[in-house]
């Protein structure tokens, strides 16, 4: 039996890993996903989780903590944000190429300078090539869901990989939701114990990572990464296909198709940016506008064949990045267009920076992303790549 | 000592076949402590000279569960492994951390010192070549006063490493490590004994081993074991143990000279005996200080 909880995004975290019989948690505080380690370490004391809580003194130790942790044999989780996430950089490599499948939960939130504590996904995009699965949440439902997910398909043999579960800073880690938190029952029977064959074992000594030279076995091993996100990406759909039998919900695909396989006219985004859009969508909609939602959950294993399929009908596609590839453009933009580039149907592409740093995307901003890639679909000439709301002229600022 | 056999544990955890180089002071420390260690311990080696000399994928030659991890990471390493062999609720199995000075003294040393901080159950053992080797010798802050090495050239503006040696046991003793060590690969039996009290030990430990090593230090290499043992005859690296608190120091009848030991290695031959004088003196006067450790921490 399952219960309704009111919980923000972070406790949601905390209860899926309690869930998931997370055995070793290392944990490092940095706002805002400090409140996901509080709640652990309240579970762990009270009894609840048994877990063993390792007060690490940096995210870097706690992801070299995890990777061999997990290379021991036990299932792992911890969480991190923005200066935590890009400090434990190394270590994201080393998790990804020791292939552990380490669970984490980011809260994203932009780098300094100057501070800023609020919604940016400039911490994981900045992760991108570090072989982690990378899933953007928009609910707090779909965080639990997600971490459950993700521990049973990175656990699996042919799989061993780590993933990264995001969540905006705030707007979803310190909001609460309804969640339907699944018993503990329900989800042992999802999700069996970790118990990998290669480990760590006094009795089966085993080297793990020696020299391997560019004549023999690197390469190999990196292209078994890659060929393991290319599974992954296959999993991710079937397991959620076994998640939906098994909890009586829905988790659906690496992306999200909302009113948009009969619409011309696109927005593709993610995270939280996405459920305000839905809103959006459904009231253009109304006005008869012909506008849709394609939202990308998961960014690695990058779901290239569905966008084709998604995107390829349409008369203009516009991207929203929260973050962006200085030098360049939004690093999700960049994305979908190398996606659609060998498509033969290939529509226009925009690009709007959008959010930066926290900054509000209202109902009014998506509205005028809308605005814009209608004058776009209708010949209007247009510049590749937005700045949006900034405060001033966008043109003298750029 | 020719034809003498040492009454060492038999049993060799680590294969012939490494890489290291001839006469290297790391690979007898190494074979010592697994003697003491035995079959049922768990390696995690940091970037060092020991992360290549297990040898090239697939060999190894390790007859342990052995762990690469990345340079500054060694206690957090074994933190983990110790957190995970806790969660299953295996006891029965030694935790080592092994890493080089630059591991330990430079880039590790936040790492350990949070893991001797939270008292995890955990054996730290750090190999003391005085310089990054694997790297080619650059200095670290293990390296001693006076010593070239590529980063502290000696050049028309002479600039030999300036700063003294950092000393790593007594910042763990100032952690309050219940046990820390020195220990040299020239006194084997007591480098077991060291380790096998480490083992004992119901939280973390640390061994500091002096490790020569020919090709950093610029000497032939059948002279390691003779160097080593000048080293603490001369009482550059006193023997000593740290126990709760309470000091031990192994006291030697037999002495050695300090300007001999240093004119016999190449990193120091640029000294002038006026310098290698006044580094003397704080040999003699951290010796000294020492033995005043053992007198007030025994008695109290
Ligand atoms: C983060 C990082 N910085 C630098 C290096 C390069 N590096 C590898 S080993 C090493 C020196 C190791 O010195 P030490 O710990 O004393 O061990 P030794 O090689 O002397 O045995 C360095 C600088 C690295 N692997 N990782
Ligand atoms: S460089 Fe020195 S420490 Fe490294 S393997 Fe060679 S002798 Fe041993
Ligand atoms: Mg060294």
């Amino acid at each position: 039996m399952s219960t309704k909880k009111v919980i923000s995004g972070n406790y949601t975290a905390s209860y899926a890993s309690m869930l998931c019989r997370a055995e070793v948690v290392p944990a490092y505080p940095i706002t805002p996903q400090t409140t996901i380690v509080e709640k652990i370490a309240e579970f762990v004391a009270s009894g609840q989780m048994k877990a063993q809580y390792i007060n690490v003194e940096s995210e870097h130790s706690a992801m070299a903590a995890c990777i061999s942790a997990a290379l021991t044999g036990v299932r792992t989780f911890t969480a991190t944000s923005a200066h935590g996430l890009v400090l434990m950089h190394e270590m994201l490599h080393w998790a990804a190429g020791a292939r552990t499948p380490v669970i984490m939960a980011n809260i994203n939130r932009a780098l300094a300078p100057p501070w800023n504590v609020w919604a940016d996904h400039t911490d994981s995009m900045s992760q991108r090539d570090t072989g982690w699965i990378q899933i953007y949440c928009s609910s707090n439902q779909e965080v639990l869901d997600t971490l459950i997910l993700c521990y049973k398909v990175c656990e699996q043999p042919d799989i061993m990989l780590p993933a990264m579960v995001n969540l905006d800073a705030f707007i979803l880690s310190h909001t609460s939701e309804v969640v339907d938190v699944p018993d503990q029952k329900e989800v042992d029977d999802f999700l069996p114990q970790f118990n990998p064959e290669i480990k760590l074992d006094v009795d089966e000594p085993l080297s793990f990572g020696t020299l391997a030279f560019p004549s023999s076995w690197y390469m190999e091993w990196r292209y078994k990464i890659q060929h393991a996100h290319d599974l992954a990406a296959k999993r991710l759909v079937e397991e959620a296909k076994a998640f939906e039998k098994h909890f009586g919900r829905p988790w659906g695909g690496l992306i999200e198709e909302y009113r948009s396989k009969d619409a011309e006219i696109i927005l593709v985004t993610m995270s939280t940016i996405a459920s305000t859009t839905k809103d959006v969508v459904d009231s253009l909609r109304d006005q008869g506008r012909d506008v849709g939602l394609v939202r990308i959950k998961s960014f690695r294993p990058f779901p290239t064949k569905d966008l084709r399929e998604a995107l390829g009908h349409a008369k203009v596609v516009g991207v929203a990045d929260r973050s962006h590839t200085f030098g360049n453009e939004g690093p999700l933009f960049t994305e979908v267009k190398g996606a659609l580039y060998n498509h033969d149907r290939r529509p226009p592409l925009v690009g709007f920076t959008v959010g930066i740093g926290g900054r509000d995307v209202l109902g009014s901003t998506i509205e005028g992303l809308y605005d814009h890639l209608e004058k776009v679909a209708d010949g209007e000439a247009y510049k590749e790549v937005r700045w949006i709301d900034l405060i001033g002229d966008e043109e003298e600022v750029v | 000592m020719a034809g003498k056999k040492l009454p060492l544990p038999e049993e060799e955890l680590m294969d012939p076949g490494h890489v290291g180089c001839l006469g290297c002071g790391g690979c007898h420390a190494m074979r010592y402590t697994l003697k003491a260690t035995g079959p049922r311990t768990i390696i995690s080696i940091p970037a060092c000279c020991w992360a290549v000399m297990p040898g090239v994928y697939p060999n190894t030659c390790f007859n342990i569960p052995h762990i690469n991890t990345a340079f500054e990471v060694t206690a957090a390493s074994i933190s983990g492994i110790r957190a995970a062999l806790d969660a299953r609720g295996i006891e029965d199995i030694t935790v080592l951390g092994w890493a080089g000075d630059g591991g330990t003294a430079d880039i590790g040393i936040q790492a350990l010192s949070g893991m001797v901080e939270r008292g995890t159950k955990a054996m730290y053992i750090m190999y003391d070549n005085e310089a990054y080797m694997n790297t080619g010798i650059q200095r670290s802050s293990s390296t001693p006063i006076g010593a070239w090495t590529t980063t502290t050239q000696v050049g028309k503006v002479r600039d030999y490493k300036r700063a003294p040696k950092k000393n790593m046991v007594e910042i763990m003793v100032a952690h309050g490590i219940p046990y820390t060590a020195t220990a040299n690969i020239a006194w084997p039996k007591d480098l077991i004994a060291k380790v096998k009290k480490a083992m004992a030990v119901d939280g973390p430990s640390f061994i500091h081993i002096f490790a020569p090593c020919p090709t950093g230090w610029r000497y032939p290499p059948d002279r390691t074991l003779e160097i080593a043992r000048m080293a603490t005859h001369a009482k550059i690296f006193p023997l000593y143990e740290v126990e709760n608190g309470v000091y031990t120091v192994k006291k030697f009848k037999k002495e050695a000279s300090i300007s001999e030991y240093m004119m016999m290695q190449g990193r120091f031959r640029h000294l002038t005996q006026e310098e290698i004088g006044s580094i003397s003196e704080s040999v003699v006067r951290w010796y000294d200080k020492l033995l005043k450790f053992e007198l007030m921490t025994q008695e109290e």
